[in-house]
């Protein structure tokens, strides 16, 4: 069909943009994570496991990683259960309104993350616009410090920035189910509610575990919203990474610490789409 | 028609926007009957039997089945099940899975969904595939899956909507045959739709003709084909002559034909079928056969008989149905008697 040497040109510009801006990255990270640092502060090519052997020593590493695991599954949840039902509403409800409600969902993407992690900023803060309102109604009289600079914040940060990642699939996934198959299930005696949990969730399954991946591994990897909003008790293992890499000069120990995320994200990825499998019939 | 009626369909329209798709349909079906509402697409013969399930509701009528008023109840509640035109098995569950569903959601004991959905699966000879997901199975096997659905519910009464349409020639001919004497057995009546006028003869107990959301005949096949009360009827149901003429003192003119007649002054219709035009032999008609004679346009062979089209003089062009293998001239005497030409209405052209 096509010539040999037209798939060369063809297959070559992105091959070599894979191998020089990923594969060699990730190989010169898999090394790092071997090397060590001398006191003098420059990197020993030396091959060992040290690094390895200190995240799991100091809890330090693994306490934040586990608290990442959980705030990611925390924003994971809360953007199922808010997405869910949009998501649903749309694609069942929405009528002539469905167009114009799926933009909206789509609109706030366009905004910059870092815009939409300051506005939270503005409310959350001791000064801000959610303070200052519970203060007016006299529902406290000091502002609430939990809000801001805690993992509240971030988790709350991350739910609104990831929910539409999990409302798409979900979306898409409703969108895929023969409309006859409830007629067919209410047709058999089944009430809207029954059919519901014996059809259409079943079938959105592949949706809902897509969904869930992104808004996992989108916050676990996330640096920016605990660095704006999570304070001290609201740090992540992405900013201990890039701490690593910057300030505290350990690339060593900072390429280990994202390998073994990378791992961890691999592992999710592939569960995920043997669920997403299981559950897909066509 | 002796059996109780079972449902009563009473003066039921229905418009989407300012679309008239149904109108003032009043139809009984009776317990245990074979009916079959044959259309055109766009008749609204789907619409009918998706207001008789309850997917849709009409704009104005009734729909009762003994003292309960039907469409005040969701589809969940009325005693009727559908087989729906693609089969909408649900892809996540097993044949077993599919059959026992109404029986689950109505919370039936394990033990007796068990019984009854192995009963309806060797019923429709679908046992050795209890295990099977819908994907895995053949069209014509999703077909009995659904059937047996629909049925393990013992619903009072069965919809099928164009069930057969997707299934090829021979293996529609097969289930056409399975399922009149699956619904004999059960006695379940059934409301069927389709389009194919030759399956509605084959199956039904009586077929109601629908033609833009109208009833223009509700009759057993045998009076709607000898019987068609409209031109429409006539020309749908089989193959037929329109004949156009004029009463006057009870003597009716086609062109250069005419008979003596009963009926009343006027401008009148007649259909008249090919298989009752034939060939003229010698010069001896019977006193009551009205001769024509004309020039042969064209033959086609169906095999046992064949059609051919003839020009007579005025434009008059009669088709008749002739034993396959006739030898026929190029000029033929064409001869029918004049009780086989049946009176008709006219039917209107309708938005």
């Amino acid at each position: 069909m096509f010539s040999r040497a037209y798939k060369t040109v063809v297959t070559a510009p992105p091959l070599a943009w894979v191998t020089v801006f990923l594969l060699v990255p990730y190989l010169l990270l898999f090394c790092y994570s071997f090397w060590s640092v001398s006191p003098a502060e420059t990197i020993v090519h030396s091959w060992n496991l040290d690094n390895y052997h200190e995240l799991l020593q100091k809890p330090l590493y693994w306490q934040t990683l586990l608290r990442s695991m959980w705030i990611a599954a925390r924003v994971m949840l809360f953007s199922l259960l808010l997405g869910y039902p949009l998501a649903y509403f749309l694609s069942f409800y929405a009528g002539k309104r469905k167009d114009l409600l799926y933009q909206m969902v789509i609109i706030p993407l366009w905004v910059s993350y870092l815009v939409r992690a300051y506005a939270w900023k503005t409310i959350l803060g001791s000064d801000g616009v959610l303070n200052t309102l519970l203060q007016y109604v006299h529902v406290t009289r000091h502002p609430l410090d939990f809000l801001l600079y805690s993992p509240f914040a971030v988790v709350l940060t991350l739910t609104h920035i990831y929910t539409p990642f999990t409302i798409l699939p979900i979306y898409a996934a409703l969108e895929h189910i023969p409309r006859n198959l409830v007629e067919a299930s209410h047709d058999l005696g089944a009430t809207p509610a029954q059919t519901f949990w014996k059809v259409i969730f079943p079938l959105s399954i592949p949706g809902v575990v897509a969904g869930a991946t992104f808004a996992f591994v989108l916050s676990l990897g996330d640096f920016l919203a605990p660095l704006l909003l999570g304070g001290p008790s609201g740090i992540m293992i992405s900013n201990i990474v890039v701490s690593l890499f910057g300030a505290a000069y350990n690339w060593p120990l900072g390429a280990a610490i994202s390998l073994g995320m990378l791992m961890i994200v691999v592992s999710l990825l592939f569960l995920s789409e043997r669920l997403e499998k299981k559950w897909s019939f066509s | 028609m002796t059996a109780p009626t079972l449902l009563s369909i009473r003066g039921v329209a229905k418009t989407f926007g300012r679309n008239a798709v149904l109108r003032d349909i009043s139809l009984e079906i009776a317990e245990g009957e074979f009916l079959t509402i044959l259309g055109e697409s766009g008749s609204g013969k789907t619409t009918l039997l998706r207001i008789i399930a309850g997917f849709e509701t009409a704009t104005s009528g009734e729909l009762w089945m003994g003292n309960d008023r039907l469409d005040h109840q969701p589809p969940y509640r009325r005693r009727v099940n559908t087989v729906f035109q693609h089969y909408a098995l649900f892809p996540h569950l097993t044949v077993e899975q599919n059959v026992g569903y109404g029986l689950r959601v109505a919370k039936r004991p394990e033990s007796e969904i068990a019984e009854r959905v192995a009963e309806a699966l060797d019923k429709v000879k679908m046992t050795s595939h209890a295990k099977k997901k819908p994907s895995k199975i053949s069209g014509g096997q999703q077909q009995r899956v659904a059937l047996a659905r629909a049925l393990v519910n013992r619903p009072r009464l069965l919809l099928l909507d164009e069930p057969l349409s997707a299934l090829d020639a021979n293996l529609r001919r097969q289930m056409q045959v399975e399922l009149k004497s699956l619904q004999r057995e059960v006695g379940i009546a059934f409301v069927f739709v389709t389009h194919d006028q030759e399956e509605a003869m084959v199956m039904s107990d009586r077929i109601a003709l629908l033609r833009s959301g109208e009833l223009e005949q509700v009759a057993a096949p045998r009076e709607i084909y000898g019987r068609p009360a409209t031109a429409y009827v006539a020309q749908f149901i089989g193959h037929t002559n329109l004949l156009k003429g004029e009463v006057r003192g009870g003597v009716v003119s086609c062109g250069p034909l005419v008979w003596q007649t009963s009926l009343p002054d006027g401008p009148i219709l007649f259909s008249l079928r090919p298989e009752h035009v034939r060939l003229a032999a010698g010069t001896t008609a019977a006193a009551s056969a009205i001769r024509i004679r004309g020039q042969v346009l064209h033959q086609a062979f169906h095999g046992a008989t064949e059609l051919i089209r003839v020009q007579c003089s005025d434009g008059l062009i009669f088709v008749a149905r002739i034993p396959g293998g006739s030898g026929v001239q190029s000029e033929v005497d064409l001869e029918f008697s004049a009780a086989d030409a049946i009176p008709v209405r006219e039917s209107p052209e309708r938005a």
